[in-house]
């Protein structure tokens, strides 16, 4: 009796940040796992789904292509130039989608109680959540990215430097981890407003549909407010613009080009503060 | 709800049976105060809209001091009206929700503080959502339950082979969770929670919804993992039956204050609650007679007969047969709401000399006089068999 419960891994001792880590990714891992067992219950609607997402998310690009059987030029990018813009947010965005596109089940999850049979399970329920209804079928987002992105990098012709190399994988990372960020920022709002589904994704599906125009395009107000308000723009435009060899908005200084790495981890760091408190306030106020 | 004439037997004698089957053997503080409250309360702040952007906020005391201990393998039935602060209770206790105020342990732990550690240490059923993979086959669910609670292997395997032999879920592993009725689920949800073998197992409404036969099921179940494993066993419930045949003690909330703590058959004593036997005979006689008993209502054939709750329904129901062609009969339950009602009823004639009167304005009281009325007036309406009559 006087062991129970307690795992392989011995009494509970500390129970560290690195811990923790380890046990979120273990219980990400376990779920997902589930859910992409629970999809293939059902097989012909997965391969339906799958291909209406590819669908659908193709039909995006096709607006831009027709956009320029008009013009040449979009604020004076060519169809290229457009196409590493977007692919490089397609794939970003892919990505979070993919690991966390359910966060905003949470605020059903907290309407209706469920939140509460993932509190009893010895698991962080941030890593539960974001596993929630774990879908393989947004593979099709991140397919669609990474082809467009391909065009662009075959067509386009930049001078490639090991900096500009290193600087795509880069964005793309940083890209996907502010995406995540936005995303579990937006699950924390829906602790406290439960409704906010709706506000969270016009945030992240508005701002990444934002950001595979170039900026001329918009209002320089507006520029300033997605810079520096949201720092979706270090997805894509300052270091695409240095890729592309081109001139910044707003005259920044070059160095911003490589500042997107801060600002992801700045951004999960006060996504995961603003989780905690979310998650906080709901266990002090109850549903 | 109305039980058939099979569950007769007086509460006085189950109540008797559980406590032989009592767990012993600890003897030291930690296990007699096992689960641990210290005026332990819960406020809520509710904000309500009065117009655009205005909002007017009101505290809602949905737990106000309570205090008790739970000896470790004691069984303990949780009962009151709804929004009484049954749930908000369990919550604090699986560390859920934070409490405003007071102390709380389970197992020397602080569950809202150490969430994650006392998970491995107890096992949740709630009622009304299950907690199993609704697409994959029932032993998914318990697959995932190994690993992400680390179960050992060898202890997993004896674990699950125990249950699925008591709750008869040897059939049902390969079958889609969705396919499964509700008293099926309802099994699988109650494995579900014990696989980690936990010290605690919380049930929050563990019968809602299901037949008769599911019923006696988790009923045994659960009697028997007390006895076997010493597991302690808290469980909330609407139906008193719940109670009778599982646990020992009960606790009644309400309005976030515990009024009652003690044993069943004491709550029926100051509560002062009936059982109401239903009668029908070969046909329409004057009322019976069979003191304690007195007939509250005669429809035609059918008799309806009060008598204290207290007081086992077998010998009345032998006399009855032996003078009266009887063609059926069932005995009916008070229900939580009503007993609770009577309960206050009576403070409310006792304001003086008893404790809770203290707590409980006058207010309160009159309204569960009302109450009371209220229960006894709609009870004859839920008789069994009723939909059959009205029909021309």
């Amino acid at each position: 009796m006087a062991e129970t419960g307690r795992g392989p891994y011995g009494p509970y001792g500390s129970y560290g940040p690195y811990r923790r880590l380890r046990d979120g990714l273990r219980a990400y891992r376990l779920i997902a796992a589930m859910w992409i067992r629970s999809t293939m219950a059902y097989r012909a609607s997965f391969a339906m789904t799958a291909f209406g997402n590819l669908a659908a998310t193709s039909f995006d690009f096709v607006a831009i292509l027709l956009m320029f059987s008009q013009v040449d030029e979009l604020g004076g990018y060519t169809l290229p130039e457009i196409a590493f813009l977007y692919g490089v947010v397609g794939v970003a965005f892919g990505l979070t989608d993919l690991m966390i596109g359910s966060m905003d089940r949470l605020g059903s999850r907290v309407r209706d109680g469920t939140l509460d049979t993932l509190l009893v399970r010895p698991a962080p329920v941030l890593a539960q959540v974001a596993a929630d209804r774990f879908a393989l079928r947004r593979l099709g987002r991140i397919a669609q990215g990474l082809f467009v992105l391909g065009y662009a990098i075959a067509v386009l012709d930049i001078d490639w430097t090991p900096l500009k190399v290193l600087m795509v994988p880069m964005m793309v990372l940083s890209g996907g981890l502010v995406f995540g960020a936005v995303f579990v920022a937006g699950g924390a709002f829906q602790f406290v407003a439960q409704d906010a589904a709706e506000v969270q994704n016009s945030f992240t599906y508005g701002g990444s549909t934002l950001l595979q125009y170039p900026p001329t395009v918009f209002a320089k107000d507006l520029v300033r407010g997605v810079t520096f308000v949201l720092p979706l723009a270090f997805v894509n435009w300052v270091p695409a613009l240095y890729v592309l060899g081109r001139p910044y908005p707003l005259d920044l200084p070059t160095w911003v080009a490589f500042a997107p790495p801060l600002v992801a981890a700045g951004c999960c760091v006060l996504a995961g503060l603003a989780w905690r408190a979310g998650l906080r306030s709901y266990r002090s106020t109850g549903s | 709800m109305g039980l058939n004439s099979t569950g007769t037997t007086g509460s006085t004698g189950s109540t008797g049976d559980i406590s032989n089957t009592g767990y012993s053997g600890y003897s030291d503080g930690m296990d007699r105060h096992f689960i641990e409250l210290d005026r332990v309360e819960k406020v809520f702040d509710v904000r309500k809209k009065t117009g655009f952007l205005r909002r007017e906020r009101r505290e809602v005391r949905a737990v106000d001091s309570i205090s008790f201990t739970v000896a470790r393998g004691e069984m303990v039935g949780y009962i009151g009206p709804n929004g009484a602060g049954k749930s908000t209770t369990i919550k604090m206790l699986t560390g859920i929700l934070t409490p405003s105020g007071g102390r709380l342990r389970v197992a020397g732990i602080d569950p809202s503080r150490e969430r994650t550690r006392l998970a491995h240490r107890i096992g949740v059923v709630f009622g009304q959502r299950t907690t199993l993979w609704w697409d994959l086959p029932l032993i998914d669910s318990y697959r995932l339950m190994h690993r992400m609670y680390r179960i050992p292997d060898a202890r997993y395997r004896e674990n699950l082979d125990r249950c699925v032999e008591l709750l008869e879920l040897a059939d049902l592993l390969d079958v889609p969770v969705r396919q499964l009725s509700l008293g099926q689920r309802m099994r699988g949800d109650i494995a579900a929670a014990l696989l980690h073998d936990p010290e605690v197992l919380y049930l929050d409404e563990p019968t809602i919804g299901l037949d008769v036969i599911s019923k006696a099921k988790v009923r045994e179940f659960l009697r028997d993992l007390n006895a076997e494993r010493g597991t302690t066993v808290l469980l909330t419930t609407h139906d008193l039956q719940d109670i009778e045949q599982v646990c020992r003690r009960v606790m009644v909330i309400d309005h976030g204050r515990l009024v009652y703590d003690g044993p069943l058959a004491g709550l029926h004593e100051v509560g002062d609650s009936e059982r109401t036997l239903v009668v029908d005979l070969e046909r329409e006689l004057p009322p019976i007679e069979a003191a304690p008993a007195r007939v509250v209502k005669v429809e035609g054939p059918r008799q309806w007969l009060a008598f204290p709750a207290s007081e086992s329904a077998a010998p009345l129901v032998a006399r009855i047969a032996a003078e009266y062609p009887l063609v059926d009969l069932s005995v009916r339950e008070p229900d939580i709401e009503a007993v609770i009602a009577t309960m206050y009823a009576e403070q409310a004639q006792y304001a003086k000399q008893t404790e809770f009167a203290k707590q409980t304005e006058f207010a309160k009281q009159t309204e569960y006089a009302e109450q009371a009325e209220y229960a006894e007036q709609a009870d004859p309406a839920r008789r069994p068999g009723e939909a059959e009559e009205t029909v021309p």
